[in-house]
């Protein structure tokens, strides 16, 4: 018996709704071919612009077909490309642009070879907007192994510098056994609900077979929050971010602070308040245990930083734990908060990693905190975007961190969880700890600002004095660092605009309280 | 609806930042202008303010409409002599600073005006989020002021200061949010407006630990006795500009925001912790006062004079009784208006004795400088509430509320009084009279410091001769606030 071809249906391709990926794709492509001629101008004007122009075009298309409303999943229910991925798409593409122009000058971007270089970055982008629309399993799976893969590879990419080796091969084995978890997980959802689709899924885990208590499904949630949390750095699987943030090439680091983390909630999102949401009982308040540890652990850990990577790397684990009291609420609220938070969050940090850019480029001390003793004084230019940063990340009224964390503990509030809104409070105070220190140096006459008792260490600048060391040679990280520090105190004073697009994509999720 | 509130409030701000792209010399005399400006427009405000109406110039505007926060404004009896006593305050400081401050004045004067905005922001907001925004701010130019042209230990005391202060007031955040939320009836849009808030309302139980974190950002603001780790540091390593300011009309935000929001909204929730809040009242009277006798530098007798003064409020606040609160929003605005002249004589002094503000290394200097010695007097008489002055006034109000229904505390009170003559006169006589210490070179006031003390005096005077030009425009709105938590406590006592 033969199996007439014709009778084999091929899925309707949804091209529209399909064409910020292929930008990219196509765009990953392209670039490392035109990677492989040589010559100067190739390689360090037209690759960038390359890449560019086709992230350009990613966002151009997605704002073009932004819809709120649609929920209908594309191509046998595997994509959804609604306001939610679409949302974490404009901002994955925004930090891509950033991470673009902050490797102009970049010794990794040289090292690596321009072409393969914003190849893998293009690749990786794709992957992060694919996890992001995912709505089932398996493209869940290849979105997030799309997205690690490339990025395990340009941590690496300062070839001579063995800390940037040691943070790619680092990355590569925990992000392994965070992906295998994850899989394990996927697996037995899959077994207990005989669906692959979250929409099935959560019929599934509605209907009377499979119950909420099922054990396969508990322990298949267990696992996915595991390898899930190890993409977004939830303690206490956050180990490797300190390691990783400080190693890899710190433009690289700053579009993984930043898309990662997007990405990442942004299936925690689709898959815990949409498939899996009718069992928020069973979940949410570990979920919330989860938070708080990492809320603790994160702001703990920062106050005995001295390199600013590692501070960061710090505080981003802490800023994930505020982000999850979003996703534990499970209510169209926290949604919300959470995107509006991933917005802002993305704007604080990359003003605070340009100013460390600009820093360790010139300064022997690299990214320690003395490498800004004075800043204030000698080039308020960067001192400014770095105080605006430090303030806006503690949540200091008038900046968006403000704003941000206001309306995650109003979500908290509204969905029952009173408490972690205190929780996040007292994370907030703690954290005033080191963010006020980063700013005493630059303002307040280094030396006489305690530093933790860690020797300094003696490094040679990123660009070792070379040409690129020069001051006048980074203006387009001090332009960086300046828009989007200006965006935070806009964002803090005039935040409509960003409550309107997480209203929209508020509607992205249906079921949601 | 009307923008002279909005005007007034960011006139200061908008002078700060033309400041930052003026030329290095002028920046000063823009923000100088701008106090002034204000003061003016205040003066106009208070001439024309209606004492037997409510709340007047209110602007309401939708601000994020999302998290009900609305940018709403608003004078009544209550904070119509706050506003002033920020913008009386704010032009003898700047003026000082204008003459004495050389290094990065840009920047310091910006940190200045931003730091009137704030303040002019929480006294004047009428919605509790709004109120929030601005408690927080204020603390940030504070920070930089006192961490960049402080002494000595200034960053530690800086970090310190910020912790104290963001500890309270973050967790009043969490408070206020859940405040919002929770009496968000069924179906209904969240808000923070305080006269919605009022109308609505949440049960006892959560009151009593919102009231609780409510009055832990006022009490360090404040500062009161258990909650006062920050004060030594900062008072010893400020700016004397700075620590006037803050200490003068920044410690009056947290006592008001016990008049503005937590006994209107809360009233349950504040009259179940009455007992507890006069108790932490009367032994900072207790606490301040010993202390201020003990203490050798001069900064630090004002600042736990402060402590036992801010007592006092706290005391006549929670008598929950018309005549305690009426005396506590008057002594906030004497307490003000006493404290700025002091620390800027303490300022005087430590220029004629080498940079010294120790006791024991100072004296004599009432004979080189009656003009001084006169003022200094005057003020001191004011501060220890001579008959005469508007202080006497304040704490006899306060005691006589005190007396009706907490007769033992009031008597352990009255104790404060006598303390404050003490300490007072300490002072007076260890920098005016005695043997010159050796490195004080005695000399009489500077015009720049008589022009900016001279008024303040003139105003002390003023309102110790006709209190009543306070005491009429303030009674309707203070007896309005407490009416509430005070028939609770009625129903509970006849229970």
């Amino acid at each position: 018996m033969t199996l007439p071809l014709a009778e084999i249906q091929a899925p309707d391709i949804d091209y529209k709704a399909l064409s910020p990926l292929l930008a990219t794709i196509g765009g990953s492509i392209v670039v490392l071919m035109v990677g492989l001629l040589r010559g100067r101008f190739v390689q360090t004007v037209l690759v960038p612009a390359l890449t560019a122009v086709s992230l350009l075009t990613a966002i151009g298309l997605t704002i073009w077909i932004w819809d709120p409303g649609v929920q209908q999943p594309i191509l046998e229910g595997s994509l959804t490309v609604d306001t939610l991925a679409l949302g974490i798409a404009v901002l994955v593409y925004v930090a891509g642009l950033v991470c673009v122009a902050l490797s102009l000058r970049a010794v990794a971007a040289r090292q690596a070879g321009h072409g393969e270089y914003h190849s893998m970055l293009l690749g990786s982008i794709t992957g992060m907007v694919l996890l992001a629309a995912s709505s089932d399993l398996i493209t869940l799976f290849v979105g997030i192994e799309l997205l690690s893969i490339p990025l395990y590879v340009l941590c690496a990419t300062e070839l001579h510098r063995r800390t940037s080796l040691e943070a790619g091969l680092k990355y590569l084995v925990i992000g392994s056994v965070g992906s295998a978890t994850l899989l394990y997980g996927l697996a037995l959802i899959y077994g207990a609900t005989g669906a692959m689709q979250f929409d099935a899924i959560a019929a599934a885990i509605s209907s009377d077979q499979v119950g909420l208590s099922d054990p396969l499904v508990l322990t298949g949630i267990a696992l996915i929050s595991t390898g899930l949390a190890f993409k977004a750095s939830v303690a206490p699987f956050h180990q490797w971010t300190p390691d990783v943030y400080q190693g890899a090439p710190t433009p690289i680091t700053t579009f993984m602070a930043v898309a990662t983390k997007a990405a990442a909630f942004g299936i925690f999102l689709r898959l815990f308040d949409h498939a899996l949401g009718l069992s928020q009982l069973e979940w949410g308040p570990a979920l919330a245990a989860l938070a708080t540890v990492t809320i603790v652990i994160g702001n703990v850990g920062a106050l005995a930083q001295r390199s600013l990577k590692r501070l960061l790397a710090w505080s981003s684990v802490a800023q994930a734990g505020y982000l999850l009291a979003g996703v534990v609420v499970g209510s169209t609220l926290g949604l919300q908060a959470t995107v509006f938070y991933l917005a802002v969050y993305l704007l604080m940090n990359v003003a605070a990693f340009a100013v460390v850019i600009a820093r360790e480029r010139v300064s022997e001390h690299g990214d320690d905190l003395s490498s800004l003793e004075n800043l204030g004084q000698t080039q308020p230019w960067l001192a400014w975007p770095m105080t605006i940063a430090m303030l806006s990340l503690a949540g200091v009224p008038a900046t968006a961190g403000f704003i941000g964390k206001f309306y995650l503990i109003d979500a908290a509030v509204a969905g029952d969880y009173a408490w972690l809104g205190v929780v996040i409070v007292v994370g907030a105070v703690v954290s005033f700890g080191y963010y006020l220190r980063v700013v005493a140096v630059m303002w307040m006459a280094g030396h006489e600002v305690v530093l933790p008792t860690i020797p300094p260490r003696q490094v040679k600048p990123v660009s070792g004095w070379s040409p690129e060391a020069d001051l006048r040679a980074q203006p387009e990280i001090a332009a960086i660092a300046i828009a989007f520090a200006a965006a935070t105190i806009l964002f803090g004073i005039w935040p409509d605009p960003l409550f309107d697009a997480a209203r929209d994509i508020g509607t992205s999720l249906s079921g949601l309280r | 609806m009307t923008i002279h509130l909005s005007i007034i409030l960011f006139l200061p701000l908008a002078t700060g930042l033309l400041g930052a792209f003026l030329p290095r010399g002028l920046a000063r005399w823009a923000v100088l202008a701008g106090t002034v400006a204000v003061l003016a427009y205040t003066v106009a405000l208070l001439a024309d303010f209606d004492g037997g109406g409510g709340l007047q110039y209110v602007t309401d505007d939708e601000w994020i409409p999302e998290l009900g926060i609305r940018y709403q404004l608003g004078i009544d009896g209550l904070n119509l002599f706050m506003v002033a006593l920020t913008a009386i305050a704010w032009v003898p400081c700047t003026l000082v600073a204008a003459f004495r401050q050389h290094d990065r004045p840009k920047l310091f004067f910006f940190n200045l005006a931003l730091a009137e905005t704030a303040v002019l922001g929480a006294f004047l907001a009428q919605d509790l989020a709004l109120f929030i925004v601005f408690f927080d701010l204020m603390l940030v130019p504070f920070y930089f002021m006192i961490g960049g042209w402080g002494t000595g230990d200034r960053v530690r005391a800086t970090t310190k200061f910020m912790i104290y202060t963001l500890a309270g007031s973050l967790l009043m955040l969490a408070a206020a949010v859940a405040l919002g939320v929770l009496s968000t009836p069924d179906g209904g849009e969240i808000s923070f407006s305080l006269a919605d808030l009022q109308q609505r309302s949440v049960s006892e139980g959560t009151q009593q630990w919102m009231v609780l974190l409510f009055a832990l950002a006022f009490f360090v603001k404040a500062p009161l006795f258990p909650l006062h780790g920050w004060v030594p540091e900062t008072y010893r390593s400020s700016p004397i500009v700075t620590i006037a300011l803050l200490s003068g009309v920044l410690s009056k935000v947290g006592v008001y925001g016990f008049l503005r929001i937590v006994l209107p909204v809360m009233p349950e929730g504040a009259q179940h912790w009455q007992e507890l809040f006069i108790i932490v009242a009367v032994f900072s009277i207790l606490y301040g006062s010993i202390l201020a006798f003990s203490q050798d530098n001069l900064r630090l007798v004002l600042a736990y004079s402060s402590i036992a003064q801010l007592g006092f409020i706290v005391l006549g606040i929670f008598a929950l009784e018309d005549k305690g609160a009426q005396g506590a929003v008057f002594q906030m605005l004497n307490h003000g208006l006493v404290v700025v002249p002091l620390f800027l004589i303490v300022g005087v002094i430590a220029e004629r004795a080498r940079g010294s503000e120790s006791l024991s290394e100072l004296g004599g200097m009432a004979f080189r400088a009656p003009v001084l010695a006169a003022l200094f007097l005057i003020i001191t008489f004011a501060t220890l509430a001579m008959p005469g002055s508007g202080n006497f006034v304040g704490e006899l109000l306060v005691l006589f509320g005190t007396f009706e229904d907490k007769l033992v505390y009031g008597l352990v009170a009255s104790v404060g009084v006598v303390l404050a003559a003490v300490y007072m006169i300490r002072v007076f006589q260890g920098t005016m009279h005695n043997r010159p210490g050796p490195d004080v070179e005695p000399g009489e006031i500077d015009g720049l410091h008589l022009a900016a003390i001279a008024p303040l005096v003139a105003v002390i005077v003023a309102l110790g001769v006709y209190p009543h030009f306070v005491v009429h425009r303030t009674e309707k709105a203070t007896t309005a606030a407490i009416q509430e938590a005070r028939g609770i406590g009625q129903e509970v006592a006849n229970r």
